[in-house]
């Protein structure tokens, strides 16, 4: 990324999973940094991921899944190992940012989505809107965190520690539309060589619309653990039919209430 | 919009002891503001000790919820004031978010606190001789209607709450909200039931609390049936099954207060606790049943997504 980072443009991250190597300089670049202390080290005995997922001590996570064919000898176009480097999508359109009661969660002048600390009362909606399992709360601190696209980064005019020190460019950051052209570019190239199974995920806006931090994808998105578009539904889809439901139920227990305690001649 | 076949990724919020008892005496609280507006404006002058009582009962509950509330934030308790006002710095005001039932749930508990002290003290006062109670015959009935309507609210958004997430069985469905009011206002009768041996001249309206209970047990029966094949159409339905014990917990709960259509309890009020003797016995033991099953039944869909 050439030039210079500016307020009021929209950033993120295109992540070509096609070219990870599961190297996991990006969760440690991204912990040395934000001053993550990480969890205690466990072994996971799930191929080569201790880490084990997103939450306040890892903001980004190498998921390694295992898509080795049962019976072949075929180089297998990459399929051999899914790896992804997940990070929190800065999704256009927010679940965690929807439900949050306190206006902690914001947009920033890069059109991320960020959690303000001092703001934040750990009531953890956000935890039970975001569909990637990306928020959890700090015990320490009692607030949720997530990933802040390296915030104090951008606003310093550096790029996210995790691009930075990605070795084979598959983190890439820079302004969304620029990210957008090169996905293209690189998916065009793919389905070129017969790799027809890479596809997009949040590219265009049907996923939330549209993600800041968008992916290629060398499978299914549900093979990576992600909504396909189908299910990527706003917590606020349910409002109305919770509401009412609710308000049915209310004109039927109030008419219920009614008839139980009229008055019934000399009773 | 429901989902078939949803597929969740998401991370369980663990809400848990704390907000399970808030969804109990949320329900309670708005239940028995409910019932006792409705035994004050529908029911006659005998069933006024009852509606007292259900005042009374609908404080205590309401002052926990708060409470309980900002007990679940843990290490970030004495934010809890965030929820109202927005400390953003340079952009503060009150927050309120009506696509959000947590941030319409606080400002409607707020209110309906409201509603509910000032009916507490007026019954109260009435008690105490004083008839029209601080807010005289007509303003009262009308404070009573908003605050019942507030009531309403606040036994059901929980259950909205839940739903407007992406967790698992709680966004594959639209009746949680309706269930847990119809659950609210069945565990509101059975405790007002059950505390009618305090003020033995509340007996008088022992029979039509059963029936109500019956009626809003229908209600909630209905309901369940309808969470159960939303969730089930959604494919989600292997997570409710491990919490079978609590469901059965739930459905004995509606079965005995479902009784109380075909058995009604005959107690007329002589003004002797010694009249409803006979009666309290079978009434606490259903009471407690359904109080059982409303604890139960939230228990069950709470858990079901973590």
């Amino acid at each position: 990324m050439a030039s210079a980072i500016k307020p009021g443009e929209s950033y993120g991250f295109f992540t070509d999973t096609s070219i990870c190597i599961g190297c996991k300089a990006c969760e440690v670049a991204c912990k040395e940094w934000n001053q993550l202390e990480g969890n205690e080290p466990a072994f996971l005995a799930d191929s080569y991921d201790n880490t084990g997922r997103l939450d306040d001590q890892n903001w980004r996570h190498v998921k390694f899944i295992d898509d080795v064919p049962a019976q072949t000898v075929d180089a297998g176009d990459g399929k051999a190992w899914l790896m992804m480097s997940d990070v929190c999508k800065h999704c256009k359109h927010a679940s965690c940012m929807e439900v949050c009661p306190t206006g902690a969660i914001i947009r920033t002048e890069f059109d991320t989505v960020f959690i303000q600390q001092d703001v934040c009362n750990g009531c953890r909606n956000c935890v039970a809107a975001c569909p990637y399992s990306v928020i959890a709360i700090n015990q320490k601190t009692g607030t949720a965190h997530k990933c802040t696209l390296c915030y104090d980064r951008l606003q310093g005019g550096l790029q996210p520690a995790c691009a930075k020190a990605c070795p084979t460019q598959s983190i890439q950051f820079g302004p969304l539309a620029e990210l957008q052209k090169a996905a293209d570019v690189r998916l065009e190239a793919l389905h070129s060589q017969g790799i027809t199974q890479a596809e997009l995920y949040g590219r265009d806006d049907a996923v939330y619309g549209g993600l800041n931090a968008f992916f290629l994808l060398m499978d299914k998105p549900e093979k990576y653990g992600l909504p396909n578009a189908a299910n990527a539904g706003l917590p606020s889809r349910n409002d109305f039919g919770g509401y009412i439901g609710a308000l049915v139920t209310g004109v039927l227990g109030v008419v219920a209430g009614i008839v139980a305690f009229r008055r019934r001649g000399a009773s | 919009m429901y989902l078939d076949a949803a597929e969740h990724f998401v991370r369980a919020p663990q809400w848990t002891w704390y907000i399970l008892f808030y969804f109990f005496f949320a329900g309670l609280a708005g239940g028995s503001y409910v019932l006792a507006t409705l035994l004050r404006l529908v029911g006659g002058p005998r069933d006024e000790p009852a509606a007292r009582l259900g005042f009374y009962v609908s404080l205590p509950a309401t002052l926990i919820c708060p409470i309980l509330l900002t007990a679940d934030l843990g290490t970030s308790w004495t934010r809890f004031w965030h929820m109202l006002v927005d400390v953003t710095p340079g952009d503060t005001g009150l927050n309120f978010k009506y696509w959000s039932p947590m941030s319409v749930g606080v400002w409607a508990l707020l209110f309906f606190g409201f509603f509910v002290a000032v009916s507490a003290l007026d019954t109260w006062l009435r008690d105490r001789g004083r008839p029209g109670g601080i807010l005289g015959a007509t303003v009262g009935r009308a404070f009573n209607i908003v605050g019942a309507i507030f009531g309403l609210f606040i036994a059901s958004y929980t259950g909205v709450l839940l739903s407007v997430s992406n967790q698992p069985v709680w966004s594959d469905t639209w009746a949680l909200g309706g269930l847990f009011l119809a659950s609210g206002l069945s565990g509101a009768a059975a405790a007002i039931t059950l505390l009618v041996r305090y003020r033995p001249d509340a007996a008088f309206s022992l029979e039509r609390l059963r029936v109500a209970d019956a009626y809003f047990s229908i209600l909630e029966l209905a309901l369940l049936v309808a969470f159960f094949v939303t969730v089930a159409v959604a494919g989600t339905a292997g997570r409710i099954l491990p919490w079978l014990p609590l469901w059965i917990i739930a459905l004995i709960g509606i079965g005995a207060s479902m009784m109380g259509i075909r058995q009604p309890t005959r107690v007329h009020a002589s003004g002797q606790s010694a009249a409803i003797a006979p009666v309290a016995t079978e009434a606490t033991v259903v009471s407690i049943l359904v109080l059982i099953a409303v604890l139960a039944m939230r228990a069950a869909v709470i858990f079901s997504a973590q």
